[in-house]
């Protein structure tokens, strides 16, 4: 609930709110437990909490996803279908494991998350929600907490400002912050953070190098 | 926001106040001869370093300043920046509060070493363009060990590679801070919310606190940084970011300017992966306080008993 809680607020907050647009929410407490999986006692615990506190907003992918069909309509623009639209009328596969093993529809999307199913995660009653270990159905705008079914130590880490990159303010009582999503650095289906060529090499270090002549007039 | 305070017509009658310091005394050496005659008597000093003006050579001490001598200080300081670098710039004296105690962790489980933080120091803090000049060193170091000496700073190839950590390394504001205890001039010092800083005004540039420093993380201005006006950043503090003079040290302050108007350092805004946790120690809901109570934190060269503010984890 807190998390759906949290998703709500990070809808509203809207796609880059600046600080001053965001007033500080009257329910002290409230807010600054927004982070889901935060077990927080709310007002009173500390005197940080008895402050009027700015919100913690969650960057939100776009949801529910839509499928490029490749093709391009009269005025020029991709054509994108959802999930259900094809699926309503296709027989689900539990054991399909990744794209490659399709014969049409998917190609190209890379597939490397452990040894799960398509099924794992997606909802073979409602292609246009995900699916809880459990059975229960999601909706696309919570797959954080489908994430967190498995990756526990990491959701609790990012619950705490621990994991996820993150902007703004670390006072809440003085601005806004704004975190990123698991799925911002975390392709769902291939989620190995990527590697990267580093920013910014190193100059030689000072001391190592003779220094400047100086010039004296 | 802090208003700079209106500034006062300048008196003379504070040149002979309480303290007796080497600038109060020529201050008054100086009005015993005559305005005149002190002037011709500073010329020299002025073709010696035509970048330093007399007010600078004469300015006292930070924690000396009246909040009437920091604002004409401010203010013939955004002058300079103006003239030297065209660029208008808004300096601020901002002070710590007493309820914040600063401290800084970082995940050495999930730093990629990509080097954002190094990058965003630099523009941050207005360093010198050529020299790639940053507060922050990221070392590449081999899994197994924690040998600091053994990191690499120069690295250039797709990270993280599977056989390494990276470790970027800044000031880690010591509470028992050597290179303030080694500055001959206290020019250097710890301000109560824990962030060592440096006075840019005072120092002589000896370069002891760079010696003495354990981590590296003190930089000395072999000449005055280089920015295009379009790069400088125009949120400065006299305390931190502000364009250094050539021949001073400089150090991280934990993006001062930022933190003590309650925003994340800029290093922190620029990792990808949230590897860096910064915050309050006094808040015990704060996410520093959750890191250094529930993960197996260290500290760099715990047995040089400098007791660093910035403390390092992996997750398992």
């Amino acid at each position: 609930m807190l998390l759906a809680a949290a998703l709500v607020a990070g809808v509203v907050g809207g796609a880059a709110p600046e600080s001053g647009t965001l007033s500080p929410h009257a329910a002290p407490g409230a807010v600054g437990t927004s982070v889901p999986g935060s077990e927080r006692v709310p007002a009173g615990a500390s005197p940080a909490t008895d402050r009027a506190r700015f919100a913690v907003r969650i960057r939100q992918p776009v949801v529910p996803p839509r499928v490029d069909t490749g093709r391009k309509d009269a005025h020029g623009q991709v054509v994108t279908v959802a999930c259900g639209t094809c699926h309503a009328t296709s027989t689900p596969r539990r054991e399909t494991r990744s794209a490659a093993e399709l014969d049409e529809f998917h190609q190209g999307l890379q597939y490397a998350h452990g040894t799960l199913t398509c099924l794992s995660c997606h909802d073979a009653a409602n292609y246009d929600q995900l699916r809880l270990a459990d059975g229960r159905g999601l909706p696309f705008a919570e797959t954080m907490s489908l994430c967190a079914q498995c990756h526990g130590p990491q959701f609790r880490d990012y619950s705490r400002g621990s994991h996820g990159g993150m902007t703004g303010y670390w006072d809440l009582s003085r601005g806004p912050r704004e975190r990123n999503h698991c799925v911002d650095c975390h392709d769902p289906h291939a989620p190995r953070y990527p590697q990267v060529q580093p920013a910014f090499p190193l100059p030689p270090d000072r001391g190592l190098v003779a220094p400047p002549e100086p010039h004296h007039e | 926001m802090n208003n700079p305070p209106s500034i006062p017509p300048a008196d003379s009658e504070h040149a002979f106040g309480h303290d007796t310091s080497r600038r109060t005394a020529f201050k008054a050496v100086g009005a015993t001869l005559g305005a005149a005659a002190f002037a011709k008597a500073l010329a020299p000093l002025t073709e010696w370093a035509p970048t330093l003006s007399v007010d600078e050579f004469l300015q006292k001490h930070y924690k000396e300043l009246r909040p009437e001598e920091m604002a004409q200080i401010i203010r013939r300081l955004e002058d300079e920046t103006r003239q030297r670098y065209g660029a208008d710039v808004r300096i601020e004296d901002i002070k710590p509060s007493d309820d914040v105690q600063f401290a800084y962790a970082l995940n050495l489980s999930i730093c990629i070493g990509c080097r954002k933080c190094a990058e965003a120091c630099h523009k941050e803090n207005n360093h010198d363009r050529a020299s790639q000049q940053s507060y922050i060193r990221v070392l590449e170091m081999q899994k197994g060990s924690i040998d600091l000496e053994k990191g690499n700073a120069h690295y250039d190839h797709p990270v993280p590679q599977k056989d390494k950590f990276y470790m970027p390394v800044q000031c880690q504001q010591c509470d028992r801070p050597p290179c303030v205890s080694v500055c001959p001039v206290e020019a250097t010092w710890k301000e109560k919310d824990g962030i060592v800083v440096v006075d840019y005004n005072w120092c002589i540039g000896c370069r002891y606190c760079e010696a003495a420093c354990p981590y590296h993380a003190r930089r000395f201005n072999w000449s005055a940084p280089k920015i295009s006006a379009t790069e400088v950043n125009p949120v400065q503090a006299y305390l931190s970011n502000r364009i250094r003079p050539q021949g001073v040290m400089e150090k991280c302050t934990f993006c001062l300017h930022r933190t003590r108007q309650g925003r994340l350092p800029a290093c922190l805004e620029a990792c990808p992966t949230g590897a860096r946790v910064f915050g309050n120690l006094l808040d015990p809901e704060s996410e520093i306080r959750w890191v250094l109570e529930n993960k197996r934190v260290f500290v760099l060269k715990e047995d040089v008993g400098t007791r660093p503010r910035f403390y390092y984890f992996f997750d398992e």
